[in-house]
């Protein structure tokens, strides 16, 4: 078991390097020159190789991620100029490590902003979880339940139009009709838990949470009435009701549990990818949180904002896998890890 | 990373399990009376045929295949009633608006006989005529993306499952790798330089029928960020389903007369693994629709005037209060687009893995 979980997380290390050098090629090294972008429309040769240099562009891309490296790894000043240490020394920021870069856009380090973003993209990425899991698994089952009748093709029907509205639409739905003209709800806003208490919070993240499980929850409605479906099938389930178990123990402890395995798997990588910021709920409700970020990064070239967050993220799916394969065991006595 | 391209069914995770019985024989006894010297005639159908029958007989999927072919006549008869001046969506009709010149004057976005489904708030042009040229080019980008998805997701799955090894294991690695990457995030930091980069490349380029050059850029880069992020999901569906058929004896016949790798890849293992990568493409389609949409919302797409689903929707977001008609009607267009597009590739799911469960 330990050593398991030793090769994967060398392996995702080493996953995560491949990544983060490909990101910078794809950045620093491909024809796409970001300092155009930077300096502005009417930007000369000469301007343009200044904001280079500024930027750091006109490294090579090796180079700027081995700095990059160094600073995940042992932090970095910016700029890293020893002559500029001697006679300006407070101009120079200190970047501990983890140091994913700074902004200049933004004079901040992007650990930083990543410090100051994540708990909003968090609490979102947590209710809508709660929101889809818990529906999804239960309209699931219930439709599993009910096979070819009404129920069932009610519950799929209306999960695929839920599907079928885009996020945005359902977004702006919620918070321009609902929350704005209706005044159903108050409008929401991102309350931390040290402002407004546990129910400021929830009240906070309602409709955005909202919006972003329709989105999953059609996918796991179907994928758990598949599945149960199915498992209903096994022989295990036969002999569970021939030796006279109730109806609900041989549900949900017999045959949603085999069910969960591939849930489970797509719910831990869905999770990551939300961590990072939900980017167009974020937008829709103006959501200080890392998507967001990544919107205002990409509207100012702010790369080393893009870079930061992209590489981060990585880092959750690339960990949330392994966390899944080891909840696979916890789950499916069947499975051994090796 | 909301608008990560997601396919809304899933049967059984990534493997979309879907083998077609080979020998399935029906007794047509309707049709062969049975006579004295009885020989009873057994008509085969091809397993096409029979999924064939089993789409017709589910009246679901039958009105949603109708559905969907009006929708794609459309897409395709908008350009031309375009060139032929029946449809006009950039032409702007002032005179219709309030005298602020922004909200349309009359009930419903300005629903007249002129105009059955009114003008857009800002320049008044006809919504209709701009919603069928919208279906078009949203159809385009959706199909070419699915279309380039499916091509490069089969080609390495093909050699994936085919080769084994050590080329299986760096495909299998390439696709962890993309799978990693935040789709969002990289459209949206890669969308500006990308562009104009092609734009300067492709720039001498014409225009394309309705598009334009800027158009075709944008275009180009959304098509381009569908393909590159798209095609895992395939590749592995299709990996799947070559492990098993290259154990088959007809491969190992192949074999043996000394067929190319080539003629294994395409002649041998495609033809036997298109159902499932069918189903996969018609499911991609709707999928690729509402992607379009949501990338407009971030600003990264093909722009007006050329309209686009996804276009309009972003424009009518700024419209919600003065003119709810212009932001609910494109928005239940995609919808509908998207549940008939999706009923279509459930029921020819079901049609070719009669096993699969309803």
């Amino acid at each position: 078991m330990l050593a398991y979980v030793i090769r994967r997380v060398f392996a995702g290390v080493i996953m995560l390097i491949v990544m983060s050098i490909v990101t910078f090629a794809l950045f620093f090294a491909s024809p796409i020159d970001q300092e155009s972008f930077i300096c502005g429309k009417n930007c000369s040769a000469a301007q343009k190789k200044e904001t280079a240099a500024a930027m750091g562009y006109d490294d090579s891309f090796i180079n700027q991620w081995s700095d990059f490296a160094k600073g995940v790894v042992a932090g970095r000043d910016f700029p890293d100029d020893p002559k500029l240490r001697e006679t300006a020394p407070q101009t120079i920021v200190r970047c501990e490590a983890p140091c994913l870069g700074y902004s200049r856009e933004r004079g901040d380090t992007v650990t930083n902003l990543i410090k100051d973003t994540f708990p909003v993209s968090f609490s979102l990425a947590v209710a809508a979880f709660v929101l889809w899991m818990a529906g999804g698994i239960l309209f699931g089952v219930l439709a599993a339940l009910k096979k070819g009748m009404l129920i069932d093709r009610g519950v799929v029907g209306l999960s695929l139009i839920g599907f079928a509205f885009p996020t945005f639409f359902v977004g702006l739905l919620l918070y321009k009709f609902v929350a704005i003209q209706w005044g159903l709800t108050e409008i929401p806003r991102y309350t931390s838990i040290a402002e407004g208490g546990i129910g400021g919070w929830l009240s906070g993240l309602t409709l955005p949470a909202i919006t972003l499980c329709l989105f999953f929850m059609a996918a796991y409605v179907r994928m758990t009435r598949s599945y149960v479906i199915e498992s209903f099938q096994e022989d295990y389930v036969r002999t569970a009701r021939a030796k006279g178990l109730p109806e609900r123990t041989v549900t949900f402890k017999h045959a949603l549990r085999a069910a969960l395995t591939p849930i489970v798997t797509m719910a831990g990588l869905d999770f990551a990818g939300l961590m990072g910021g939900a980017i167009i709920t974020e937008s829709v409700f103006n959501y200080p949180g890392m998507g967001k970020l990544a919107v205002l990064a990409s509207t100012d070239f702010d790369l080393p904002t893009t870079v930061g967050l992209v590489i981060l993220l990585a880092g959750f799916v690339i960990a949330a896998n392994i966390v899944v394969d080891l909840l696979y065991a916890v789950i499916d006595p069947r499975v051994r890890l090796g | 990373m909301a608008p990560r391209v997601r396919v809304a069914s899933v049967t059984h995770g990534d493997e979309v399990k879907m083998t077609i019985p080979g020998s399935e024989l029906e007794i047509h006894e309707a049709a062969v009376p049975v006579e004295d010297d009885a020989v009873v005639k057994v008509a085969g159908r091809s397993p096409t045929q029979l999924a064939i029958a089993r789409f017709r007989a589910d009246k679901l999927s039958m009105i949603s295949f109708v559905l969907s072919v009006l929708i794609v006549l459309c897409a395709i008869a908008a350009p031309i009633l375009v060139a032929l001046g029946v449809l006009n969506p950039n032409e702007p009709h002032q005179n219709l608006l309030s005298d602020d010149g922004v909200l349309p004057q009359g009930a419903f976005g300005g629903v007249s006989w002129d105009h059955p489904l009114g003008v857009d708030p800002g320049l008044g042009r006809d919504l209709l005529s701009r919603l069928m040229l919208a279906i078009s080019s949203s159809l385009a980008i959706a199909l070419t993306g699915t279309v380039i998805t499916v091509i490069i997701g089969s080609i390495l799955g093909i050699v994936a499952g085919f080769s084994g090894g050590l080329i299986d294991a760096t495909i299998g690695r390439i696709i962890d790798l993309t799978l990693s990457f935040p789709q969002t995030m990289m459209l949206l930091a890669m969308a500006a330089p990308t562009v104009q980069l092609l734009r300067n490349d492709v720039g001498d380029l014409p225009g394309l029928g309705f598009l334009g050059k800027a158009d075709l850029a944008n275009g180009v880069f959304v098509i381009g960020i569908l393909a590159v992020f798209g095609w895992p999901p395939v590749a592995r569906v299709v990996r799947g389903q070559v492990l098993s058929i290259r154990e088959r004896e007809f491969i190992e016949a192949a074999r043996l007369f000394g067929a190319s790798r080539r003629r294994l890849y395409f002649r041998e293992v495609l033809p036997n693994v298109w159902a499932p990568v069918l189903v996969y493409l018609t499911l991609l389609v709707p999928a690729y629709i509402s992607a379009e949409a949501a990338f407009n919302f971030l600003n990264v797409g093909i722009k007006p005037p050329t309209p686009t689903l996804g276009n309009i929707l972003a424009h009518s977001k700024d419209y919600t209060s003065g003119d709810p008609t212009y932001f609910f009607l494109p928005g239940f267009l995609l919808a509908l687009i998207v549940v008939v597009f999706n009923l279509v590739g459930d029921g020819a799911r079901d049609a070719l893995d009669p096993k699969s469960h309803r």
